[in-house]
């Protein structure tokens, strides 16, 4: 509470009589760690915001820090904050936020939304993002660099095959037959195309949710203590995805490694893809064939989890450094930036207003597929968030890829993941 | 009295830096991991306390853990002898008057000064299915296409042969030293007995290559056992833990689930193997080797 009172006092303060002051005198210097998982020259974009934020606001000196994929930023920050000093701000998978809570690594957020206009900006962002954001009626995490998962088709080989290059699979059932009609092989059966292409390192068990909530189950309670990875839907989506490569032989082999997917598809040896959004301008960008992007094809359902980064502040900072580093996060989640970041790289525009600025509504008028993914929201899930959270998504993927190296059955694996998630999960109930 | 006092403080001085260093990194973290393997792990609302050896059952209970332990055995098993081997038969065909042969010498010594970081995205690419390196020679020759790295069956082979390529460069320049400290009269009392190339390698250059083979074969079972660099690039323990090596399954533990008690029961074991390896190489080896 007394932080909180603090806190009211001197944003009051920063905001009207001490800011010239401040500008004076020492800026308030924060640390900003984030990762990058999508291809492109993220960094010198970020780079470019704190630059421009620093100019509009000399009191605030912004340390943009690159710290690898999710996985290692998340280490780096929860080391540093063990040793007493983590990056003010940091974009980590909001998926991890009950992780940050139970090691009381950050702060929430409410304290910090104070004027009518810091509220109207909070209430804007898509309630899919929100999902894996809030918890305990707190909200920790300010949605930043979110995706869903979208299936990219390759128009070229599409027509190639036969098939009306303008039309994605719209089920699980045209997908298999498509991705039939595209696969080639030569004489000696050595395929040289594949139809189509879910990866398994990684974010295995982000793609196995997509498959999942199609088939119209769900992997996780919204508390983040219960799993559900035997029930029926999440067995006949693994059961799915092995049959993709084990039956009818669409799909590469064994496991598929998420980072080189892009490159595949870049490369024409695959004719459809299943990813992040956040891959959609590096594709733009390097593509020598016409490209499409739907929706992820529908069993029972369409769906798909949201995913990505949110912004979350750390709670060994100093109280100036938290406002500093809330300021900062505001701004760059402007609805301007949020559509200038989502043109820059194909994340979603986290707000609505995002998508009524003038540019976005140029950027989407002249490229379509910039829209599937904000469309998609409306089927959206929140993604798979636990306690424990690296524990059980890797209990979980590792089934993922025992079924799909053929090692385990499907439901056998889901069984095994489940029976793992329980010991996990059982002391935070 | 007062002399020897002071030689003993002076030789004590000479001993502190490398000392406090060895304290510090080395000897000190060992008997920290040691006790907090009977505790259990901090959490900010349940804190630390004595579990006795609740760690070391769990250990016996965990499949990952058994797993790790027989990949890293058989990357072990799989790496020591091809390094050791490949780098005695680098050193020896370098040793010669060959044409060529600094550039030859620099080729084999190059991958040891490259970071494994990168030797193992190298790679990364020449495994890459469908257009990797590999694959285009595979399909060229008219082979089948294969997922090295992600199928369970070639994954550890594969990355076992990155780190094979990594370090018998390394080892070969023990070799090539030693080889260039054997005396060259011995060669030519060899060739004046009609001694065969093999019978010479076997009963003199092999022999009096002995204790460069101990050493070298302790290093290689070291690096066996701490190189996971390539691990973390190539396949972070995949698919379904096949290429989980001990030392990578302790920074998962103790850094991805932050389960730093646990870790520490497993950096015991890991440390415990060492000794054991390292006293029989010490203890049991050493006498046998040859010196001359």
């Amino acid at each position: 509470m007394d932080r909180r009172h603090f806190l009211t006092g001197s944003a009051a303060a920063a905001a009207s009589l001490a800011r010239p002051a401040l500008a004076q005198g020492t800026a308030t210097e924060i640390s900003f760690f984030y990762p990058v998982a999508v291809g492109g020259a993220i960094t010198r974009v970020i780079d470019g915001y704190a630059a421009d934020f620093s100019r509009e606001r000399p009191d605030i000196k912004v340390t943009p820090v690159y710290a690898g994929t999710y996985q290692e930023t998340l280490v780096k920050v929860l080391t540093a904050h063990k040793s007493g000093t983590p990056p003010t701000l940091s974009v980590l998978l909001s998926t991890d936020m009950f992780t940050l809570i139970d090691e009381e690594a950050i702060v929430p957020l409410n304290g910090f939304v104070r004027t009518d206009a810091d509220k109207a900006w909070l209430d804007d962002f898509y309630t899919g993002f929100m999902l894996n954001s809030q918890s305990g009626g707190q909200t920790w995490g300010i949605p930043f660099q979110r995706s869903t998962i979208v299936l990219y088709w390759n128009k070229d080989l599409f027509r190639q095959a036969g098939l009306d290059p303008e039309k994605a699979p719209a089920s699980w059932a045209e997908h298999v037959a498509f991705a039939e009609k595209l696969t080639r092989r030569d004489a000696a059966g050595n395929v040289s195309q594949w139809g189509t292409q879910i990866p398994s390192t990684g974010f295995g068990y982000w793609m196995l949710q997509a498959l999942a909530i199609e088939a119209g189950d769900v992997l996780a309670n919204q508390e983040g203590d219960r799993t559900f990875f035997d029930k029926p839907g999440v067995t006949e989506a693994l059961q799915y995805w092995v049959d993709l490569a084990q039956k009818h032989k669409v799909h590469a082999p064994g496991i598929v490694e998420w980072g080189t997917t892009p490159r595949d598809f870049l490369e024409g040896k695959t004719a459809m893809m299943w990813t992040t959004t956040g891959n959609l301008t590096n594709i733009r960008t390097n593509a020598r064939f016409g490209f499409g992007v739907a929706m992820l094809p529908a069993n029972k359902r369409r769906g798909s989890p949201t995913g990505g980064g949110n912004f979350h502040i750390a709670r060994k900072a100093s109280p100036t450094q938290q406002e500093a580093a809330f300021r900062f996060a505001r701004w760059m989640t402007q609805p301007e930036r949020a559509a200038r970041w989502s043109i820059d790289t194909g994340y979603v525009g986290v707000s609505r207003a995002a998508y009524a600025t003038q540019t976005m509504k140029d950027h989407v008028a002249g490229f379509p597929a910039a829209a599937v993914a904000r469309d998609q929201l409306e089927f959206a899930v929140a993604e798979l968030s636990t306690h424990e959270n690296q524990r059980v998504t890797k209990a979980l993927g590792d089934n993922i890829q025992a079924a799909l190296t053929g090692s385990k059955a499907p439901d056998r694996a889901l069984r095994d993941a489940q029976a793992e998630a329980e010991r996990i999960l059982r002391p935070y109930r | 009295m007062n002399s020897r006092l002071s030689a003993a403080v002076h030789g004590w001085l000479l001993l502190m830096p490398a000392m406090l260093l060895l304290v510090a990194f080395t000897h000190w973290p060992a008997v920290a991991s040691f006790i907090e393997s009977f505790s259990s792990t901090p959490r900010p609302r349940r804190p630390s306390r004595f579990v006795g050896v609740a760690n070391y059952e769990q250990m016996l209970a965990d499949p990952v853990f058994w797993q790790s332990l027989a990949n890293n055995l058989w990357f072990a098993l799989g790496t020591i002898p091809l390094a050791i081997g490949l780098a005695l038969l680098m050193a020896i065909w370098v040793n010669d008057r060959i044409p060529g042969r600094t550039f030859a010498r620099m080729a084999y010594f190059t991958p040891t000064i490259l970071p494994m970081i990168a030797v193992a995205n190298i790679w990364l690419f020449f495994y890459t299915p469908q257009y990797g390196l590999l694959e285009q020679v595979a399909s060229g020759l008219g082979f089948a296409s294969h997922n090295w790295l992600g199928s369970r069956e070639t994954a550890l082979a594969a990355v076992a042969l990155v780190a094979v390529w990594k370090e018998s460069g390394f080892f070969m320049i023990f070799y090539l030293a030693a080889l260039q400290g054997i005396s060259p009269t011995l060669a030519e009392a060899a060739a004046l007995e009609g001694a065969s190339r093999w019978t010479f390698f076997r009963r003199v250059q092999f022999p009096l290559l002995m204790p460069t083979t101990l050493f070298v074969l302790i290093n290689a079972v070291i690096n066996a056992f701490r190189t996971v660099d390539h691990i973390i690039v190539m396949t972070r323990g995949g698919p379904d833990n096949a290429t989980s090596l001990l030392l990578f399954y302790i920074y998962q533990v103790g850094f991805n689930f932050w389960d730093t008690s646990y870790a520490a029961a497993l950096t015991v074991v890991l440390l415990a193997m060492l000794a054991i390896a390292a006293l029989v190489q010490y203890g049991w080896l050493e006498r046998k080797v040859h010196y001359r």
